[in-house]
């Protein structure tokens, strides 16, 4: 099978296994999945279904000495499973982003987000502090953080968590990379913070575009951005289809179970029947 | 941020306040009647007459209150007292000694800091491993070893077998090995535990895993980021442990007969020198509320959100 | 082999085996005037400085005195002071912790100032200064330890009554019919007795250090006691010829210290309470 140039990430056969003191355990198997560039994978299901587990063996960051992964992870072309952990470190932030849950603990306390993200800029390039300093600010720009030159001086606990979010956008999207995993991106956040933030991620991958796995258990996140769904149960995925057709015609009982669980407000009711 | 030293600073007073107030009232409690001792020492014969003279003189029939007025006064103008033993000014005594006891004092802090970071930070990030289980036997033994059997220990090997370096004494740099080894080790016990702690904590923090994820090399986001954060308690118990320091000195220069200030406190208790003592005292009390002041502040330098808490941006 | 030992910190066997050494060792403490070959503080300047025999299993010291006698003699000091020191200052902290807590305001607030004063200082200076003014001699060491260790059972003491105050199963058993007894029973030394045992293990620790201390500087114990401190004191004279003399006594004293900090930090694993630093 020859490496297939239009499939920006491909995933085949990950099995995932971790050692406890009472025997082995699967975390995630038979996970199958593929990214396009400029394609958007929604990934869902609940909390433990292995979502999180899935992103850290593409990122190749689960601990080595009690995890064994097995299956084949293909970025553009490469095989990332097993790949030596300085080749790997050029990957991550580079050609993988990952955008974390929690903006308000994900920086470094003690380092104003401008010495961070002009780390992050330097060790992946040769710019200088000034070079990368003025890329992070047209970064920032990108995602409409106002003043960004003043920002950049700023420690992470002096600025809100939706705007802490946007400069981990801003970060990720720095570097062009080919693919932006986003875990969670939206869940800390209040309503309005969240359609930005979503609006920025999709403005990445139509200027970019990058592919971006979208992990979310907020259905309507994932029902507004995704182009395809995958639904993690137990370690495994249970549907994979485009979002139409998922949302429409669930095939799995989990799937339909996910969906159904959603409140919904039916505008026919008389607002009197609800006194 | 300078509002915040001065906060610092006015909380301190009351603490001094107290420890001045329990050396003046050393001098009621103890059995030692200062007049009588001062007269003895000056080689007079305390009769009643001169006895009554010279309690007066040390203001001894007054009231209590007017009492610790006086030796706050005097204590402000580094006036301690006579002691009895010498006859001369206790501060006097005290400045011809005290240099010895910070010599040592200061090398054993280097050598401790020298020691605790590397290894500490070694043993968090490399848990399980040799280095770790070395500094947790450490920390453990050097926590549980008493200082004086510890300089015995050193010295006979080191001295007596090997002959490498003075049993006893001060002088060259040869004479400040063993005490302040002695003197480091149980200070190293805790650092290193403190710092080892500190690590694993940060470890687990997010953060550590954003920077992973943003490719950043494994030894900028060990030494740059989680050793700033993790080296902040011990920063701290640095400051607190200035106690076990000064217990260590008294002991150690005991051992090593080494002329410092911790050997004259010794003495001066040998020989009832109530001033003597009383000064030891309230320098020791100095010394930690001082010593918690800088470590405050350099916190607040290392930490930047203890004194910016207040510049929230929205 | 260094990893094994340091799993013992985690193993279950630490606490039984330690409590089985400190048990031997209060036993030993206890029954030593039977079995001991010797009379420690015979003095016989014939026998003096001779290396181990029948006679004399451990040798003897520059008195002619046996070493074994007096090391085994030297437990029951160090052990049966810190006993002593250590059920005053909890006695102490017991009333005047539970009395603050209970109390409450002004008093509470000024007792536990004066608390923190005293704990902030190391005790070894605090000590160090009352046998200044009391006098050197070991009733005033002991008592000197005494005054200083009890501001730590009273703060723990008060922090329970404290809690306890605001806890919610006290009325509810009363409600349900529980006796006074059956209350403190239950529900109060369950509650009291993991930190308390933590506490009292490391603090006689700490009090076995500091006895030994003040002997060996020639403050607590006099001659012809014999006290581990005093003999490593009065054995550095011969660290030369016979080191053995001050190494026993060092040995019995870092065993002793060494058991109680692990079996304290064991316990404080095990019954998750946090030490003092």
């Amino acid at each position: 099978m020859g490496t297939d140039k239009s499939k920006v990430l491909q995933v085949r056969d990950l099995h995932v296994q971790i050692k406890a003191k009472n025997g082995i355990t699967t975390l995630v198997q038979d996970i199958n999945f593929e990214l396009k560039p400029g394609e958007i994978l929604g990934l869902i299901g609940e909390s433990g279904c292995g979502k999180t587990v899935t992103s850290m063996s593409i990122l190749q960051l689960l601990n080595r000495k009690e995890t064994t992964i097995e299956g084949s992870i293909m970025l553009k072309g490469q095989e990332l499973n097993g790949l030596a952990e300085k080749e790997m470190r050029k990957i991550r932030g580079k050609d993988i982003a990952f955008i974390m849950q929690n903006p308000m603990n994900a920086f470094t306390p003690v380092f104003t987000i401008g010495h961070q993200f002009v780390e992050t800029i330097r060790s992946h390039t040769s710019l200088n502090k000034k070079q990368a300093t003025e890329l992070a600010i047209e970064s920032m720009k990108q995602v409409n953080l106002p003043d960004p030159g003043k920002l950049l001086k700023y420690y992470p606990f002096q600025l809100s968590g939706g705007m802490l979010q946007r400069v981990m956008i801003a970060i990720a999207a720095s570097l062009h990379p080919a693919v932006i995993i986003a875990d969670e991106p939206t869940t800390a956040l209040d309503v309005n913070n969240q359609k930005n933030v979503l609006r920025h991620l999709d403005k990445i991958r139509s200027e970019y575009g990058s592919a971006i796995l979208l992990i979310s258990h907020d259905l309507g996140v994932v029902s507004e951005m995704a182009d395809e769904v995958a639904v993690m149960q137990h370690g495994k995925i249970v549907e994979k289809a485009g979002v139409f057709q998922l949302f429409d015609s669930p095939k799995h009982e989990y799937t339909k179970k996910l969906l159904n669980a959603r409140p919904t407000l039916y505008l026919e009711e008389p607002m009197t029947n609800l006194i | 941020m300078g509002n915040y030293i001065l906060k610092r600073i006015m909380s301190i007073i009351p603490v001094f306040l107290l420890a001045t107030l329990l050396t003046t009232g050393m001098v009621h409690l103890s059995s030692v009647d200062p007049a009588e001792a001062y007269l003895t020492a000056a080689h007079i014969q305390p009769t009643d007459e001169i006895l009554a003279q010279k309690r007066h003189e040390f203001g001894l029939d007054q009231p209590f209150f007017i009492q610790y007025a006086n030796s706050i006064m005097k204590i402000c103008q580094l006036d301690f007292g006579i002691s009895y033993v010498s006859n001369k000014p206790v501060w006097d005594e005290v400045i011809y000694r005290i240099p010895a006891t910070i010599q040592l004092a200061i090398v054993s802090i280097l050598i401790a800091v020298f020691v605790s970071v590397p290894l500490g930070f070694l043993a968090g990030v490399k848990k399980g491993s040799a280095i770790d289980h070395f500094s947790r036997l450490l920390s453990f033994f050097g926590a549980s070893i008493p200082s004086f059997w510890l300089g015995y220990i050193l010295v006979f090997f080191f001295s007596v077998k090997l002959n490498l370096f003075p049993v006893e004494g001060i002088g060259t740099w040869q004479h400040l090995v063993l005490p302040s080894i002695t003197l480091a080790l149980p200070l190293i016990a805790m650092y290193t535990r403190l710092l080892r702690a500190s690590v694993l904590e940060n470890l687990q923090q997010p953060y550590v895993l954003f920077a992973r994820t943003r490719g950043l090399k494994e030894k900028t986001i060990m030494t740059k980021h989680v050793l700033r954060i993790a080296i902040s308690p011990m920063i701290t118990g640095l400051g607190m442990n200035l106690g076990k320091l000064l217990t260590g000195t008294i002991i150690v220069e005991s051992v090593f007969s080494w002329p410092g200030f911790g050997r004259y406190f010794i003495e001066a208790i040998f020989n009832r020198d109530i001033p003597v003592i009383q000064c030891y005292v309230l320098i020791a009390a100095s010394l930690f509320i001082l010593s918690n002041l800088i470590v405050d502040i350099v916190q607040m330098y290392i930490d930047p959100r203890i004194s910016r808490k207040e510049g929230q941006h929205r | 082999m260094i990893t094994s030992i340091r799993t013992i910190f985690k193993n279950e066997k630490v606490i039984p085996i330690c409590s089985t050494i400190l048990g031997i060792l209060f036993i030993i403490a206890i029954l030593a005037p039977w079995i001991t070959p010797n009379d420690p503080v015979a003095v016989n300047l014939a026998y003096k400085l001779q290396p181990p025999s029948w006679n004399f299993p451990l040798g003897t010291d520059h008195l002619g005195r046996c070493n074994l006698s007096r090391i085994l003699y030297g437990a029951r000091i160090s052990l049966g002071f810190a006993i002593l020191i250590f059920i005053s200052s909890l006695a102490i902290g017991l009333i005047i912790g539970t009395f603050s807590g209970y109390k409450g305001g002004w008093v509470d607030h000024v007792l536990m100032r004066f608390c923190d004063a005293v704990m902030a200082f190391p005790s070894l200076i605090l000590v160090l200064g009352l046998v200044g003014i009391f006098g050197p001699g070991l009733s005033q060491v002991i008592l000197a330890l005494m005054l200083v260790q009890w501001v730590y059972y009273a703060r723990m003491f008060r922090g329970m009554a404290l809690s306890l105050k605001e806890q919610n199963f006290i009325p509810a058993a009363k409600i349900s019919g529980s006796s006074q007894w059956k209350i403190i029973k239950n529900h109060i030394i369950p509650n009291v007795l993991p930190p308390l045992v933590v506490m009292g293990t490391l603090e006689m620790g700490w009090a076995i250090m500091d006895i030994s201390a003040m002997s060996f500087l020639g403050l607590g114990v006099q001659s012809p006691t014999p006290e581990w401190g005093a003999m490593i004191h009065e054995g550095k004279s011969y660290i030369r010829t016979n080191p053995e003399l001050m190494l026993y006594p060092g040995l019995s004293i870092m065993l002793v210290i060494v058991t109680f900090n692990l079996l304290g930090e064991a316990l404080s694993e095990r019954y998750g309470v946090k030490r003092r630093f």
